[in-house]
């Protein structure tokens, strides 16, 4: 990836930039097949249970990646018992299905899995997702999918405050009613919610779009309603039906909320630049 | 970050004090702090219950004559009990510094608490008929060792696991808090207001009292006031979520509701259980679930929202 020299030609800096940003992480080619070093090989059509009711959060972990590191593509957990942390830093394929309900910080940091949760879940769930798919069949608490990047995170119920806070990528959605701040300072990604949207909707979001199929509160600061397009009807009708989902007076009528980016005061500089500026 | 909990059963009374106990256990590695306890039983009659305390825990460990001057309190307590025209029940000691007594009493509650709380030392935890509110040093194992809660039966509870961020540990900095002078009314927050010193000089102009530093004791006087000015337990909440600010949850009782209020920026945890029989709210579900063993639904109440059961 070459340099950007726009900041360059505007004099606000001479050093070559080096940081993290200008880092090529990964090779376009190898995205959809990349896996990480170590991470083990597996069937799913081999098939484990565990009973999870006496294990603490750790030695559930534990006994994910060994039954893993025997080739187990399905695994299914059972009395998770709302533990917290539970779930975490899954690096692989894996169908994971959890009968019972999680606690705090469920899920999280996870590329690749494919998780159902037969049960609720507690406050950040799936937090910072790469990819791969959870999908949980109750409700769930605040900040649902807090900073995900990829994947598709699916509630079928409710979900709390906060849903979605500094998303940069990825897909989140709600059967149910969500509650105030969802999307709030939002970088990319998309967020349906097909019932009511709780106050201060996007506030302050940058970029990425949410649709909502019931009411909204009321919008946060730079939230404004963009315009449906033929392209935002196909895309929600493909991805809703994947789960097994409707949009209550169809996807037509739903709102499309996107950024004013009337905040986008940085709009135009370099890394470097913004870190003056903030 | 402290645990709170909340049980009630509906038409029908259950072993609170153990439920309890497994909820307040299982929501520790919240605050290890002090552990306390409001648990409701069946009312006999119009025997008062009163819980007060003669001294602090760490009082007992280096005073030089604390044991004698908590034996000393405690008889001021009782002449000044016969003094009011109270008469003592029955009276159990609870710990050397922490104390029950069943008092026969028609009096002014309001006299009889300002009274008691003018021995140096003691404290009134709580006064009603079916009120006791038990706080001490230590996880929930350990208090209810020590104050014998397992076996109590009840209709609801409220509970509170703390760690120490705003004021001393203590017992008087411990939840649940007591809304003084009314009757069987306590209160237990998650949180921290940012309005604490105003509002608290505001109710001492009105005459309230504070027996401590920490900031959820003015949710309890709060509430007290705006009863006292004839608002319902809800209307009361209500308002509370508008004039109280900062991040909280708190669960309330009364002597037959259990209620609950979270403020308007939904910052602090609490997740909730309803059945036609019972109702059990948490700050996590972890505790729900230590008093059920089948898998149940459960959920989230909303910024701002404010919810009231009775038994």
């Amino acid at each position: 990836m070459a340099l950007r020299t726009k900041s360059h030609d505007m004099g606000m800096h001479t050093e070559r930039l080096s940081g993290r940003t200008q880092q090529r992480f990964f090779e376009p080619d190898e995205e959809e097949n990349f896996t990480y070093p170590g991470a083990f090989e597996v069937d799913f059509n081999k098939r484990a249970e565990f009973d999870a009711a006496k294990l603490t959060p750790t030695e559930i972990n534990h006994k994910i990646r060994e039954l893993l590191s025997k080739g187990n593509g399905t695994i299914v957990m059972k009395n998770p018992g709302a533990k917290h942390g539970v779930a975490v830093g899954i690096l692989n394929k894996l169908n994971l299905i959890i009968e019972g309900s999680l606690g705090y910080f469920g899920c999280g940091l996870i590329d690749g899995p494919n998780i159902r949760i037969k049960g609720r879940v507690g406050w950040s769930c799936a937090e910072n997702m790469l990819a791969g798919t959870v999908i949980i069949e109750k409700n769930a608490g605040s900040t649902f999918g807090a900073a995900i990047r990829g994947g598709d995170l699916v509630c079928m119920g409710d979900v709390g405050a906060r849903m979605g806070i500094d998303m940069k990528g990825g897909t989140i959605i709600v059967g149910g009613r969500a509650g105030a701040f969802c999307g709030f300072m939002m970088q990319r990604g998309r967020m349906v919610i097909l019932g009511d949207a709780g106050k201060n909707l996007g506030d302050s979001m940058y970029d990425g779009t949410i649709y909502v199929g019931g009411k909204i509160e009321d919008l946060g600061v730079d939230a404004v309603p963009g315009e449906m397009t033929e392209l935002d009807c196909q895309w929600l009708e493909r991805k809703l039906k994947l789960y097994g989902l409707k949009a209550p007076n169809g996807v037509k009528n739903m709102t499309k909320i996107v950024a004013g980016r009337q905040l986008w005061n940085y709009d135009n500089l370099e890394p470097a630049e913004k870190k003056l500026i903030l | 970050m402290c645990g709170i909990a909340g049980l009630i059963h509906r038409g029908k009374t259950g072993e609170i004090g153990k439920e309890m106990t497994a909820m307040l256990q299982s929501l520790k590695h919240r605050g290890p702090d002090s552990t306390g306890y409001a648990l409701y039983g069946s009312p006999k009659g119009n025997a008062l219950i009163m819980r007060f305390k003669a001294a602090e825990q760490e009082e007992m460990k280096h005073g030089f004559h604390i044991h004698d001057q908590v034996k000393e309190r405690k008889v001021e307590v009782e002449k000044r009990l016969k003094e009011l025209g109270a008469t003592i029940v029955s009276e159990e000691d609870a710990t050397e510094y922490a104390y029950r007594y069943v008092i026969d009493f028609g009096g002014d509650k309001r006299k009889l608490a300002n009274y008691i709380e003018d021995i140096e030392g003691v404290e009134i935890l709580s006064l009603g008929y079916g009120l006791e509110l038990i706080k001490d040093l230590g996880d929930a194992a350990t208090v209810t060792d020590q104050y014998h809660l397992k076996g109590f039966k009840g209709s609801h509870a409220i509970g509170h696991t703390r760690m120490a961020t705003e004021s001393d540990v203590d017992i008087r900095s411990a939840h649940p808090y007591w809304a003084y002078p009314f009757a069987d009314v306590s209160v237990v927050h998650n949180g921290q207001l940012t309005n604490y010193w105003g509002g608290r000089r505001a109710l001492e102009r009105k005459g309230h009292r504070f027996m401590s530093n920490c900031d959820s004791e003015l949710i309890a006087v709060y509430l007290a006031d705006k009863m006292q000015q004839g608002a319902e337990l809800k209307d009361a909440m209500t308002d509370s979520i508008d004039e109280l600010d900062g991040v909280f949850t708190y669960v309330v009782a009364t002597a037959d509701s259990l209620g609950m209020a979270k403020d308007v920026m939904a910052a602090k945890p609490m997740v909730l259980y309803e059945s036609d029989d019972l109702v059990a709210l948490a700050s996590e579900e972890v505790a729900i679930r230590s008093i059920f063993p089948k898998e149940i639904d459960t959920f989230d109440p909303y910024e701002g929202e404010v919810r009231v059961w009775k038994r």
